[in-house]
């Protein structure tokens, strides 16, 4: 069972070494590879989805024998190796990262064209990929860590790649705040292993849940983490960074980072260890439910002073990461399953935003709203693209956006939290005015002279937003059906039913009870 | 509990030299300090008063072996974070380079061009 | 007076010449016995990209066995990092991805357990073409290369 994770580590780094290989022989391969091999990633998280496959796998499954021992299969004494562990959760997430990864790499074939390098651009994307996937299905917290470094790493070079000025300025800061909030993973992390001698999440969590950790090197542990991934989140005080570093990154990678990399490193790390290992309480609700109001309005309201189309979307990805926190913050089953819909949501309409945000820059040659504008006569794929993304984002209601958001209302009123209720919704309407915004100014009014030969951009370039744009409008419409297995069975595997700690049954149970060989 | 003290004061020390120093370089050097003083808690976390280097010796009782040494797996890790540690620092001097070509200062106010 | 393009004095070539040697031979035995003794893939690595910095630095970037190496140098890192996914890959054959697919050693015998001397042959190009890498990077930054990425956590 699950002898086939590794390739969602594997194939990515296979991609990007080929890349690096081949940057003399072959620089056009890479493009292809990075297509190819996010097709295959594709294809195995559709399958896992579909087979509803949980499991625990290990890198490396080495028996370790008495020493001096003849080494024989009967001398074992115990099995090591990197636990791999996928559950409801990592399943919905490693589709996701599949899906936006495939949408990035096909628009990076034409996007990416005229610049010199590519074949780097590759490598740091598919190594992105790489620690990412691992991130989803690592099952200890170590791995954890190292593989949102690897990720991280990656990001960080990804935003310096057009060695601008500003664009290695952003990379800076974002690669000090990053290794910061890393830093205090680790030791986070440290403190755990120091106080109960486990680093799988699952061992920790019966660990934590029966006691064995004091209160105060718990709290302490806590408080890092929450700064930690709170940082990768982009949380409200933690987000200094991300209004600088998204929109400094090639459009593609915007699209990755805004999409994926806050949600796998941020939302997903923020949820696998407060649900399963440290164990969400009161108070981390009720930070959590802080941060996501701070969130939520901050990244809406700085947003409004932005001319910068890709300065709009960034402050708007730590507005809508506001959304995913409260919902987190409810802490029901409903509020948890809500909040994750919203994150696979973001992740579809954001990327899609982005990307066509690298269309229209490729069109009119710039990024600032106010030099757009009357685009939808000259590039019409690209503006039924960008007008399905921003109706999401809006929450118009066929569209992803809305069902996601009315949950969110949904957990947080059933919860007793009215007064957050009505601060979602008025972020909801304030989101709603900024995109009607955009929608104003780039695709409808007036052609400005300057772009009267403005021409529609390659089909590789508005296919992979109109794809993202359809998924939005099905998973909008079609949402009911996949309540059950893919959403709900994500939020079960944090929380099972309304019970308290530990909470993460179904989790520590795939890690401990079915097949741990 | 003294090493202990002396390694979350270290953490200090790198903690300021990044987040209040303007010089560049000084900020890379306090990133590099604060990684090792985490390196050195995660090794210090694993000592056991007394007992020696996990090195196994031809002969050597398992049993006794593994009772007479300090735990080996923060060693493992701090390995593995020395080598991300390397990697962001590396890039991190890349970009130190780029940027002083660029505006021929160390000095982060007065590059900030960015409005964040 | 001499550019850095010619590297240092005669002295410090001669002595340079005898220390490579060195470690070179050091870096690779740390490699090949990494199954027996603290050391491995990684360190040996490590110790080799040291004697190509100080090939570079005695010789200058523009001669000399760094010279060569160097042009070379991502396609030696992708084919270690590419040799290391193959032998993990094989791994399957036995089961797990990355498990030991080759006879198991026995205990302080150097000729054994070849899929971890395998292993860490491997990890010996990667981390050493990958340091070494980073090195050329960080001096040739001002001749106009595009920064690479960093080095990535395979220990």
């Amino acid at each position: 069972m699950g002898a086939y994770l590794p390739l969602f580590v594997a194939l990515p780094l296979l991609a990007g070494f080929a890349c690096l290989l081949l940057k003399r022989a072959a620089p056009r391969a890479a493009p292809w590879l990075s297509v190819a091999s996010m097709l295959g990633l594709l294809a195995l998280a559709a399958v896992a989805v579909a087979r509803r496959d949980a499991g625990v796998t290990f890198a490396g499954g080495w028996g370790v024998s008495g020493w001096g021992g003849n080494g024989g299969a009967d001398d074992v004494v115990f099995v090591v190796g990197i636990a791999l562990v996928l559950d409801g959760l990592s399943r919905l997430f490693l589709l996701l990262v599949a899906l936006v990864g495939t949408a990035s790499a096909v628009y990076a074939l034409r996007y990416l064209e005229p610049e010199a390098g590519r074949p780097l651009f590759h490598v740091l994307f598919n190594l992105l990929v790489a620690g990412m996937n691992g991130a989803l299905l690592a099952g200890d917290l170590f791995n954890l860590y190292v593989f949102v470094e690897v990720a991280s790493i990656a990001s960080y070079g990804l935003v310096a790649y057009r060695t601008g000025g500003t664009e290695i300025e952003a990379a800076f800061k974002y690669l000090v705040l990053g290794t910061l909030a890393s830093t205090a993973i680790l030791v986070g992390v440290t403190v755990l292993y120091a106080a109960t001698g486990y680093l799988n999440m699952a061992d920790l969590g019966v660990a934590i849940a029966g006691g064995a950790v004091p209160r105060l090197p718990l709290l302490f542990a806590a408080a890092l983490f929450l700064f930690g991934f709170g940082t990768k989140t982009a949380a409200m005080p933690f987000h200094a960074w991300l209004p600088d570093a998204h929109p400094s990154a090639p459009a593609p990678i915007s699209a990755m980072l805004s999409g994926l990399l806050i949600k796998t490193l941020g939302i997903y790390a923020l949820a696998r260890v407060f649900f399963v290992v440290v164990g969400a309480d009161e108070q981390v609700r009720l930070i959590l439910t802080l941060l996501g109001c701070l969130s939520m309005w901050g990244g809406v309201l700085l947003a409004q002073a932005q001319d910068d189309l890709k300065r709009i979307l960034a402050y708007h990805s730590v507005s809508q990461m506001g959304y995913v926190l409260i919902a987190f913050g409810v802490g029901t089953w409903l509020g948890v399953a809500a909040g994750l819909f919203h994150a696979v949501n973001h992740a579809l309409f954001k990327s899609a935003l982005f990307l066509s945000s690298g269309s229209l820059e490729r069109l009119t040659g710039t990024r600032r709203l106010s030099e757009m504008g009357g685009i939808f006569r000259r590039a019409p794929a690209t503006s039924v693209g960008l007008v399905g993304a921003c109706l999401s984002i809006a929450g118009i209601p066929p569209f992803n956006g809305f069902w996601s958001k009315l949950l969110i209302l949904i957990a947080l009123v059933s919860a007793g939290q009215p007064v957050v209720a009505l601060l979602a919704a008025g972020a909801a309407l304030m989101t709603l005015v900024t995109f009607v915004k955009v929608q104003r100014k780039a695709v409808f009014g007036a052609l400005p002279a300057r772009l009267a030969n403005a021409r529609e951009v390659p089909a590789a370039m508005y296919l992979p937003v109109l794809a993202l744009v359809v998924l939005c409008l099905l998973s909008g419409l079609l949402w009911p059906l996949g309540v059950d297995g893919v959403i709900g069975a994500a939020a079960s595997s944090l929380r099972a039913g309304a019970g308290e700690r530990p909470a993460a049954s179904e989790y520590i149970e795939s890690v401990h009870g079915r097949g741990s060989r | 509990m003294t090493f202990y003290a002396l390694t979350f004061a270290l953490l200090g020390v790198g903690l300021y030299g990044l987040l209040a120093k303007r010089n560049m370089l000084k900020k890379v050097l306090g990133l590099v300090i604060l990684e090792y003083a985490v390196n050195l808690l995660l090794v210090a976390v694993g000592y056991r008063a007394g007992r020696g280097a996990p090195i196994l010796q031809p002969g050597e009782d398992p049993a006794a072996f593994v009772a007479g040494s300090v735990d080996p797996l923060p060693q493992v890790l701090v390995l593995t974070s020395i080598v991300i540690g390397l990697g962001a620092t590396m890039l991190l001097m890349a970009m130190v380079l780029r940027l002083h070509q660029r505006y021929g200062t160390l000095d982060v106010d007065r590059m900030d061009r960015l409005k964040g | 007076m001499r550019s850095d393009r010619d590297g240092l004095s005669a002295i410090v070539q001669v002595v340079a010449r005898w220390t490579l040697v060195m470690i070179v031979v050091y870096g690779l035995a740390v490699a090949c016995f990494g199954h027996l003794t603290p050391g491995g893939g990684f360190a040996g690595g490590v110790a080799l990209a040291c004697g190509f910095v100080l090939a570079t630095l005695a010789f200058g970037g523009g001669s000399g066995p760094a010279a060569a190496l160097h042009r070379r140098v991502a396609a030696l890192e992708a084919s270690g990092a590419l040799a290391f996914l193959g032998l993990a890959a094989l791994g399957w054959t036995a089961g797990h991805f990355l498990q030991a697919w080759t006879p198991r050693g026995a205990a302080f015998t150097l000729v054994s357990a070849p899929f971890l001397v395998l292993i860490n042959l491997a990890i010996l190009l990667k981390v050493g073409a990958g340091l070494f890498a980073g090195f050329m990077v960080l001096v040739l930054f001002d001749r106009g290369l595009a920064p690479t990425g960093g080095g990535e956590g395979e220990t």
